[in-house]
């Protein structure tokens, strides 16, 4: 690992002041929440000297909120914590699968959602999820505070919206409605402790009579980044989810998708297999939506 | 099958005597280790799979601070050639060129320079200095391209061995080999069917869980001691003498804990190189590999491509067989490609059968010997075919291979008559099993597959002390890495009529004890147990005599029943019987204390034979297979200790389950290995695995004391067959390949439904 200075400012402004310095003398500042994959990253290939700024200790960061209308939760909350609130897994369980699937147990107590989503991994789990369930990212900034959807924020393979004097302070979520909910699928060779090959979040509400009135497709590792797929929602929308709704919006899932060929698959089957989790998920997505 | 004996000890489970170190953390693996003044060596890897070294300077690394010794290919002196010996195949000369790297690099991560610093981050600042000119070369990637005419050539000095006449030109062919039997085309004139199939599999890393690591402390009179994880301290002493033309009696290997092996530690990487930076910096010095250095750089197991053809008469005869088989040995010479051509129709008694094997050098790391070397790539071919044939004939899996199985008195393929072996009963017991009839899940499907190794039996010494109380402590050569102490112990225990508590098995260094060969070819219950068996029948023999000697009778009027020395029937003496506390606490009064001695080259090793039934369920959309059971059955001979018997056999199966369903090598253009960790290295996680059943099958080994038959390398063979075929019966496609990876899966299903 190489050299690198370390602070864990108590405020917001705090925080702010440390990475606009950073920014303003040209020097290198990075965020550390979990670091689950920051602290991999250092002990590898970036050995590049930096300073820490561990957002851990800031009140907003750690901060979750379900309010009537919308849902907070902090960018530097566990994995792991996240899914012992069980109210937060009634309302979102595709998120929190989601989140379930980042590492491992131990993992789970370090990684969080803010992180897997600034990391910007094509195949960050969490992604996914996140843009099926609508989340909007708040991002602290020495100008003020900014809202981006995510499917925005990510903006190619490892690289983000952030500005040099940002961070994520934490994702919004609308609350969920009467009869909506989400789930989210990935494919794996193994059974746990792998990178996502293709994964996919579907959010979905149906009315009183099963119909689709609304619904979010969220694609991963099929692409640069993460991918919202409104092509895919208009196939599901407006039907009752029955099997043809679900191999349409599948279709539309592969059709979005420009996969590469690599070490965990080709892009054939990534096309393919990104298409068969949608249908999968959209079908669990339904099922759960009419116990809503 | 021979009466059945009625053991105290051996066959029971009892636990390991390094047990509790191991499962709380404080048994001494090879990293474990620290010394005063030590420092760390770091080694420079090629960046080209291929090139020709035209310049290395290390000025600008030897003047920075804190770097004590920087080597190179200069530095070690000429290896002569000879045969490196053990379980590994290959040449003196070559180990040396595989440890450093002289005028070419021959792969990704070949060994250019290592430097010796107070720390890592010095070291790797060091290794950044280094400047190394090199002139790429194309690489070699693969079989087909290595055994073409035209192929650019891996070593311009290679000439193909064996072949009838002299070549005249080089080859990437290092080696050929042939054998055979009958007339094959005769053989398959007379068949009603006749399956052929071709199988390519890629190299598979052993994925021992502890990476390489050493240190060598060198002394100014030129000695040195080498602490290290190894499966053979004597070898490993043998191999870094010779490449770095040092006297034995100048070495001395302490052997660490080992945190797996499976083949992959019988060669020297680190060791000669931590000896040589130690000499130049007169500091201990420590190397440790990271988990990306032991993928790039240590041995695999051969990627393989075997064309297989099986004929057989409507009862299931087997009228003939041929196999061709080429094996990737990697940059240097010496693949297993003659285990593999003598293993892959060993179980059966075939009349007509011809066997052409190769030895082919690619740009990719030397590999090593991984369980059973060669055999689960040429035998994945045979029984996969033998799958096929039965389909053809309408028969039943099991029934074919009982039809053909090898018996006592058969003539192996490799030459010697099998004397009685386990095969048929393996056979039997997966028929009778419950788990070969129990009904599938809808879609789920279900194969077998026969597993053989030859084992070995090689050199072992051992002694036995008894303590002044009359406890015992074995003494061997042979690292513990799947539980030896507690068999050597159980033996020891069996043998003395003691108490398994009262024995404790140490493993000695190379100058506390005497000569072993290398835990590997799954020798060292067979062998080294020989040897503690004999050591204790030594100590058996002098308690007679001190027992005689005390109630003067003759020798041969005592006897040694249940742990004591008893007068024998009819001897009118009035004593007590002198139990082996009794012994040893008059040892000074009675000549001395105790100590049995053995060394022998065991022979006999006998093959142990198993059959695996695997059950899977395979997702058509995603290609994904689920493991939903798999059962293994194998010949033991004896198991002396049943838990770590079924511990080889479930860790068999879990890495020929890996092997099978997802690891592999996978290379770029420029032969860079893509996947050097084991996020992408898929091997099976524990959720991956159900339990794997077992059967213990007990045929003795008449050859052996205990009856044991080496247990550690045929678990490993069947499963790829079996879970292939398993994945054919529940898909109806034949897929050659392996891995049976999900995209592979899923692109022949996809070509088979259009």
């Amino acid at each position: 690992m190489g050299a690198f200075g370390y602070v864990a400012p108590g405020s917001l402004d705090e925080a702010l002041t440390v990475l606009s310095e950073h920014a303003s003398l040209g020097k290198r500042a990075q965020v550390l929440a979990g670091g689950t994959d920051l602290l991999v990253q250092m002990r590898g290939l970036d050995r590049e000297p930096r300073t820490i700024v561990d957002i851990k200790k800031l009140a907003e960061t750690n901060r979750v909120d379900i309010g009537a209308q919308e849902v907070f939760i902090g960018a530097a909350v566990p994995s792991a914590v996240l899914n012992e609130n069980q109210a937060l897994v009634d309302l979102y369980p595709g998120l929190l699968e989601a989140a379930d699937l980042i590492g491992s147990t131990q993992i789970q107590g370090r990684a969080t959602l803010g992180g897997n989503l600034c990391n910007a991994s094509p195949a960050g789990d969490s992604i996914p999820a996140m843009i099926a369930a609508g989340a909007v990212c708040v991002i602290a900034g020495s100008g003020g505070t900014r809202e981006l959807p995510v499917e925005d924020f990510v903006t190619g393979v490892g690289t983000n919206a952030l500005g040099a004097d940002e961070f994520l302070v934490g994702l919004k979520l609308p609350a969920p409605g009467p009869g909506t909910a989400d789930a989210y699928l990935r494919f794996i060779p193994r059974t746990e402790m792998d990178i996502a090959v293709a994964g996919c979040g579907v959010s979905v509400t149906l009315d009183g009579s099963g119909k689709c009135t609304a619904a979010r497709v969220g694609i991963g590792a099929v692409a640069p980044r993460a991918l919202l797929v409104p092509a895919a929602a208009e196939a599901l929308i407006g039907s009752t989810l029955d099997d043809a709704a679900l191999q349409a919006a599948g279709e539309a899932c592969s059709a979005a998708a420009s996969p590469i060929t690599d070490k965990r698959g080709t892009d054939v089957y990534r096309r393919k297999v990104v298409g068969v989790l949608c249908r999968r998920a959209a079908a669990i997505a339904r099922d759960r939506a009419r116990q809503a | 099958m021979a009466e059945a004996v009625d053991y105290k000890v051996i066959g029971t489970s009892p636990i390991r005597p390094d047990g509790v170190d191991k499962v709380t953390g404080r048994a001494q693996y090879g990293a474990d280790l620290n010394l005063p003044n030590m420092i760390y060596g770091r080694v420079l890897r090629s960046p080209h799979a291929h090139a020709r070294i035209k310049r290395i300077d290390t000025s600008r690394a030897e003047a920075m601070k804190g770097v004590y010794s920087v080597v190179s290919g200069k530095d070690f002196p000429e290896a002569e050639h000879g045969e490196i010996g053990g379980e590994g195949g290959g040449d003196i000369s070559d180990l040396a060129k595989n440890i450093m790297a002289r005028d070419k690099v021959l792969y990704h991560g070949h060994p250019v320079a290592a430097v010796a610093a107070r720390s890592q981050r010095v070291a790797e600042e060091a290794l950044a200095a280094i400047e190394v000119e090199y002139e790429v070369l194309t690489p070699v990637l693969d079989l087909d391209t290595a055994m073409a005419s035209d192929a650019p050539l891996v070593d311009e000095n290679c000439y193909t061995k064996n072949l009838p006449e002299k070549p005249d030109k080089p080859s990437n062919i290092a080696a050929v080999m042939q054998l055979g039997r009958g007339d094959v085309d005769q053989g398959f004139e007379q068949a009603d069917v006749i399956v052929e199939g071709e199988y390519r599999i890629p190299a598979a890393h052993q994925g021992y869980i502890e990476p390489h690591a050493c240190i060598a402390n060198t002394n100014e009179s030129g000695q040195s001691t080498v602490w290290c994880c190894t499966q053979g301290h004597f070898e490993f002493r043998a191999m870094t003498a010779k490449v770095l033309n040092m006297n034995v009696a100048d070495l001395k290997f302490v052997a660490s804990e080992i945190g797996g092996g499976f083949g992959g530690k019988t060669v020297v990487y680190l060791e000669p190189v931590a000896v040589l930076l130690s000499r130049k910096a007169h500091r201990p010095v420590k190397m440790m590999m990271t988990r990306e250095e032991v993928f790039r750089a240590t041995g695999p197991a051969s990627g393989t491509h075997i064309k297989v053809k099986v004929g057989a008469r409507k009862d299931g005869t087997i009228t003939a067989a041929t196999a061709w088989m080429a094996y990737e040995a990697g940059a240097f010479a010496g693949a297993p490609m003659g285990p593999g051509a003598m293993s892959v129709f060993a179980p059966y008694d075939l009349e007509n059968f011809k066997v052409e094997a190769f030895d082919v050098l690619v740009n990719k790391p030397k590999v090593a010997a991984y369980r059973a070397p060669g055999a689960p790539q040429s035998m994945h071919a045979m029984e996969c075919a033998l799958d096929e044939l039965a389909r053809k004939l309408g028969m039943d899996p099991i029934d074919l291979r009982l039809k053909n199985a090898a018996d006592e008195g058969t003539q192996a393929p490799y030459g010697p008559k099998f004397p009685a072996i386990g095969l048929k009963a393996c056979l039997n017991a997966a028929k009778n099993h419950p788990n070969y009839t129990k009904p599938l899940p809808e879609g789920a499907g279900r194969g077998i597959a026969v597993g053989f190794w030859f084992n070995v039996g090689m050199q072992s010494s051992a002694e036995v002390h008894i303590n002044e109380n009359g406890t015992v402590t074995v003494v061997e050569g042979n690292p513990d890495i799947g539980g030896s102490r507690a068999s050597m112990c159980l033996m020891a225990a069996e043998t003395l009529g003691v108490p398994y508590e009262q024995v404790r098995a140490i493993i000695g260094d190379t100058e506390s004890t005497g000569f072993s060969n290398v835990t590997g070819g799954s020798r060292t219950t067979f062998a080294t147990g020989m040897a503690v068996v004999r050591a204790c029948e030594d100590i058996i023999a002098q308690c007679r005599a001190r027992a005689a000697a005390t109630w003067g009778v003759d020798e041969d009027q005592v006897l040694w029943e249940d742990g004591q020395a008893t007068p024998a029937p009819g001897v009118n003496a009035d004593v007590k019987p002198l139990s082996l506390a009794d012994i040893a606490a008059n040892a000074a009064k009675t000549g001395g204390p105790l100590l049995g001695r053995a060394s022998l080259n065991a022979q006999g090793a006998g093959a142990s034979f198993s059959v695996n039934i695997a059950d899977v369920q395979v997702d058509r959309e995603t290609g994904k297979v689920d493991v939903l059971g798999f059962t293994a059955i194998q010949d033991a001979g004896r198991a002396i200790h049943k838990a770590y018997v079924e511990g080889q056999m479930q860790g068999g199966a879990a890495q020929g389950l890996g092997w099978a369903l997802n690891e592999e090598y996978i290379y770029d253009a420029n032969g860079v290995m893509q996947n050097a960790g084991f996020l992408d290295y898929r091997i099976p996680v524990a959720s991956d695995l159900p339990m794997i059943d077992c059967e213990i099958v007990e045929v003795p080994n008449p050859s052996h004391p205990y009856g044991v038959r080496g247990v550690g390398e045929t678990p490993i063979v069947a499963p790829l067959a079996a879970t292939a075929n398993a994945v054919r019966d529940a898909v109806g496609i034949r897929i050659h390949d392996l891995p049976l990876s999900p995209p592979r899966i899923v692109a022949a299903i996809d070509a088979a439904g259009s």
